[in-house]
């Protein structure tokens, strides 16, 4: 049996293989375990910290990090709370048996949430390690001080000891408490975050050397002895039906292993990687059509998702009364917003290893929730829990994708089936067409305007094709499941969105509706959750229509804007409203905005330009952005040439790692805005491959990004300055910035994305520009 | 099966596999070359992007027999004597990576364009690298880190790099 007081005996081992600044995990050790794997006390300081005799600190935390640096973060606030130096720590992340279950990654909540037990336990042990030097000393703690992991007494500083001389290669032995892992505390309080050191400076990424160096190991890169590699066959339209496979077709293939096949789900195993790629081509299977249309073409999506009856419309939230007011306003305006389905359509397709030996099952992968993996599998499998264990590993970046780890889930399956250690990767082809989707939106909006021009009445109805939203990791849901014929009943209901704004709009009514496609199971256009969930869609309906509204009165799209966000003086705990007005504020400053109406007036070349703004929140995270876009008249092609994002997620652990995920953040939902869907005929998705599914490229890059980092909070100063979550934010707005911004340049408003070329064009001709 | 002879990171290796099998699975898994990686089998996105006598090429569409002989160089062969080249220090100092699974073609495709052209613009940088996909979207940075690497290069922090 496992134990902690075995993994510091081995962690010393540990850091010898991989160095403290590098990004290697400690792969041998984790392998070389012998389970069971009982769940990680995290109401034990020893669960979460390690301190060496050499005076270095291993952190170990239950998230992983998807390429935006939290681990870095994690180091750093853990850290400063410890009074270590960051360059004497490291962290592992994600590894079920050695880490405490944190949920994995997911919600922005690395630091708003999972930071501050990462930082009560740190405090703890220093706590901790202060009452040993007290006693060694004989002085009060008081009269201690304690600097980079060295405790000394304050009248006579030849008296030192550091940390490692305390502690090292010891256990702790203290009890946490907390009713839950969120909660997990000691005796000792957080520093104020003036005392805080380390927090707020940019140590750069621990991970980065080793993936421009070409020496970190992936989750794709796992090898093990007698390992061999699968394929999946997927059905070749949605909701097919296995009729019979003819092993005949690959059984010549050299290295050819097995045809597994249960229900609708089939893969082939071969020695070697190839193989299995050529088998899985080769293999002759029949499979039955169903009778009727899995869905209706993309090209009739919206049609279809208005006409249809909703599976669950959620009570409306009122205000006022809408209604009445339409009838009393001066203008009223309403328009139809489009959204279709969007894929996750990660770099690297699914995969994951999966390794029976000693009748257990370890799964290396890249699943940003490895603990939701480990009990999926537990349960799909019928395998006791603590004879799995998941070690996370850095993969593609999927936004989500991983969330609903199906290859993870395959290669357990097919480890099983085989009674060794089996590697499974998807296809480009399965990946981009059978990967998890954000549901595509349906919004009609309606707003009323008084004589004066005032917002006096809004009317937001959405329709979301979300139902059967896939979760976590269930082993009722993922794709292996489904093609197995295992069913939940009833289906997940499904999400939609509503607008974040804090404008103060006196009759407003918010509607939202989740409509079904035909094919429930089996399906390509399976949702789930991509990077801020919804939030793109509905802020592109709201935040684009309000600038529609900010039109109609005549009204500068900021001033407008401003108008409502400063009509309201009532705040929240979180001064969402001060901190919204600043952050519109900061980004019209930082961009030099030039206050007048839209549309300007247009430009007499081939090329139009304008600017746009877009303003929302998510959770406590607000993100005002503006786009400057050129417009080419006679291509129809949008260039954004710039963008300005103001950004205010309270306390910032690390400025440039911020700001890199901000930049990031808006191209990914500018490649959503001008580039990204999903198409498909009424049985099979048609998306299946970099051309068939267009992303952003370097050719749309902007020329410039500008980050601007807003502490909006009235009283800035204040010890407890929370740290809210940084990574969804900033996808929500882009997209209405830059449609507003073509609205700008053209006096065209486009309500439906992607705004592709001949989509731009057609919109450019039918309004004669 | 045929014993094909490849150059590899300039070392010679001999390797028994289908000659038609392509090159990225024959570096990843038997020469346990980790740098290129498998995006799309397609030649579409660049992941497992190598230079082939110091053109940037898809391995994963490229027959390993077609490079017997032929200097191939990885993402692990660019740095020398453990010097980072000038290119892979400017994506650390401008921390492009984000997930970083596509950054092995990045690097190596900008290796291939300032080869071509030491000094590239703007313009010319964005067509170089239009056909090397990011999903993290780090494109700005990208761009950002091969002016740095240009001028380190001209500036000769890059000599004796291969």
């Amino acid at each position: 049996m496992t134990t902690r007081r075995d993994f510091i005996k081995t962690s010393g081992f540990l850091v010898v293989g991989f160095s403290l600044t590098g990004a290697r995990l400690p792969l041998a050790a984790q392998g070389a375990e012998p389970g069971p794997y009982p769940d990680v006390d995290f109401r034990q300081l020893d669960s979460w910290i390690v301190i060496r005799q050499d005076n270095t600190a291993t952190f170990f935390v239950g998230k992983t990090d998807l390429g935006q640096g939290t681990g870095t973060a994690f180091r750093q606030v853990m850290a400063d709370e410890l009074d270590m130096p960051y360059d004497r720590t490291s962290c592992v992340m994600g590894a079920t048996q050695v880490t405490v279950d944190q949920g994995g990654s997911g919600g922005s909540d690395a630091l708003q949430t999972d930071g501050y037990p990462m930082r009560r336990v740190a405090a703890e042990a220093r706590r901790v390690l202060l009452e040993m030097a007290s006693a060694r000393f004989g002085v009060p703690v008081a009269q201690l001080v304690v600097s980079d992991g060295v405790v000394s007494v304050a009248a006579d500083p030849s008296k030192r000891v550091t940390y490692g001389e305390l502690i090292g290669g010891r256990k702790f032995n203290v009890t946490l408490t907390g009713d839950n892992v969120d909660a997990t505390t000691g005796a000792a309080k957080l520093k104020d975050v003036q005392q805080l050191k380390i927090v707020g400076t940019s140590p750069q990424r621990y991970d980065i050397p080793a993936k421009v160096d070409g020496s970190l190991r992936w989750a794709v890169d796992v090898k093990v002895p007698g390992m061999v590699h699968a394929r999946n066959v997927k059905p070749p339209v949605a909701g097919a039906k296995l009729a019979s496979i003819d092993e005949s077709s690959v059984k010549d293939i050299p290295g050819f292993l097995k045809v597994v096949s249960k229900g609708n789900y089939v893969a082939v195993v071969c020695e070697r990687e190839e193989q299995a790629i050529q088998a899985a081509r080769q293999l002759k299977a029949t499979w039955s059509k169903p009778a009727a249309a899995a869905f209706p073409s993309s090209e009739d999506l919206f049609t279809y998702m208005r006409g249809a009856t909703p599976t669950s419309s959620a009570p409306p939230s009122v205000r006022g009364d809408v209604e009445a007011a339409m009838k009393e306003a001066t203008k009223v305006i309403e328009a139809d917003y489009e959204i279709p389905f969007q894929g996750h359509v990660s770099i690297g397709p699914a995969h994951a290893m999966a390794d029976p030996s000693d009748d257990q099952m370890t799964v290396y992968s890249n699943d940003m929730k490895s603990y939701g993996l480990r009990e999926g599998v537990a349960t799909f499998l019928k395998i006791p829990r603590d004879r799995v264990r998941v070690v996370w590993m850095e993969g593609p970046q999927g936004y989500g994708r991983t969330a609903a780890d199906d290859a993870g889930f395959e290669a357990a399956y097919l480890a099983k089936e085989m009674g060794r250690p089996v590697r499974m990767q998807w296809m480009r082809d399965e990946e981009t067409a059978w990967d998890t989707k954000a549901p595509a939106f349906a919004v009609k909006v309606r707003g009323a305007l008084d004589a004066h021009g005032n917002l006096i009445a809004f009317d937001y109805d959405a329709r979301t094709a979300d139902f059967n939203h896939l979760g976590y990791n269930q082993p009722d849901t993922v794709l292996i499941a489904q093609l197995m014929g295992i069913r939940r009943d009833p289906p997940a209901r499904g999400n939609s969105a509503t607008p974040s704004e804090m404008y103060a709009i006196p009759n407003r009514r918010m509607a939202m509706h989740i409509v079904g496609l035909p094919l429930v199971w089996e399906t390509p256009l399976r949702t789930g959750n991509l990077r801020d969930p919804n939030g793109p869609q509905s802020t592109f309906a709201s935040e684009s229509f309000i600038d529609e509204l900010a039109a109609a009165a005549g009204a500068d799209p900021v001033e407008f804007r401003l108008k409502l966000l400063t009509a309201s003086t009532d705040d929240d705990s979180g001064f969402k409203r001060a901190r919204s007005i600043a952050c519109v504020k900061a980004a019209a400053d930082a961009f030099g905005w030039d206050k007048r109406p839209s549309p300007k007036r247009r430009d007499r070349g081939e090329i139009l330009t304008g600017r746009g703004i877009a303003y929302t929140y998510r959770s406590q995270t607000i993100s005002a952005e503006i786009a400057e876009v050129e417009v080419n008249r006679r291509t129809g092609h949008v260039w954004v040439k710039r963008m300005v994002c103001a950004y205010d997620c309270g306390l910032v652990i690390n400025p440039e790692t911020l700001r890199r995920v901000v930049e990031n953040g808006m191209l990914h939902s500018l490649s959503r805005t001008l580039h990204e869907e999903v198409r498909f005929d009424t049985e099979k998705v048609t998306s299946v491959n970099w051309a068939s599914y267009p992303t952003m490229t370097h050719l749309d890059t902007p020329e410039s990004l500008e980050v601007v980092l807003v502490n909006g909070d009235p009283k800035p100063k204040r010890p407890d300055l929370p740290h809210y979550g940084a990574g969804e934010t900033v996808c929500k707005p882009t997209l209405a910035a830059i449609g507003n911004a073509i609205f700008d340049a053209t006096g065209v408003r486009l309500r439906r994305v992607p705004f592709r070329d001949a989509r731009v064009l057609a919109a450019l001709k039918a309004a004669k520009v | 099966m045929a014993n094909i002879t490849l150059r590899v990171n300039g070392q010679s290796r001999t390797v028994d596999v289908d000659p038609a099998t392509p090159l990225l699975y024959v570096l990843r898994n038997d020469l346990d070359l980790h740098g290129p990686r498998f995006g799309c089998g397609l030649g579409q996105c660049g992941a497992c992007t190598v230079l082939v006598k110091g053109a940037a090429m898809r391995s994963c569409i490229l027959p390993v027999s077609t490079v017997q002989g032929a200097e191939v160089t990885t993402l692990e062969g660019l740095s020398v004597d453990g010097n980072l080249h000038p290119l892979q220090q400017a994506w650390i100092d401008e921390q492009v990576p984000a997930c970083g699974f596509c950054q092995n073609g990045q690097i190596l495709t900008a290796k291939a364009l300032l080869d071509r052209n030491p000094a590239p613009t703007d313009a010319q940088i964005r067509q170089g690298m239009a056909g090397t996909l990011c999903r993290c979207m780090t494109y700005y940075r990208i761009q950002s880190a091969i002016k740095r690497a240009a001028k380190a290069i001209a500036s000769g922090d890059g000599k004796g790099i291969a």
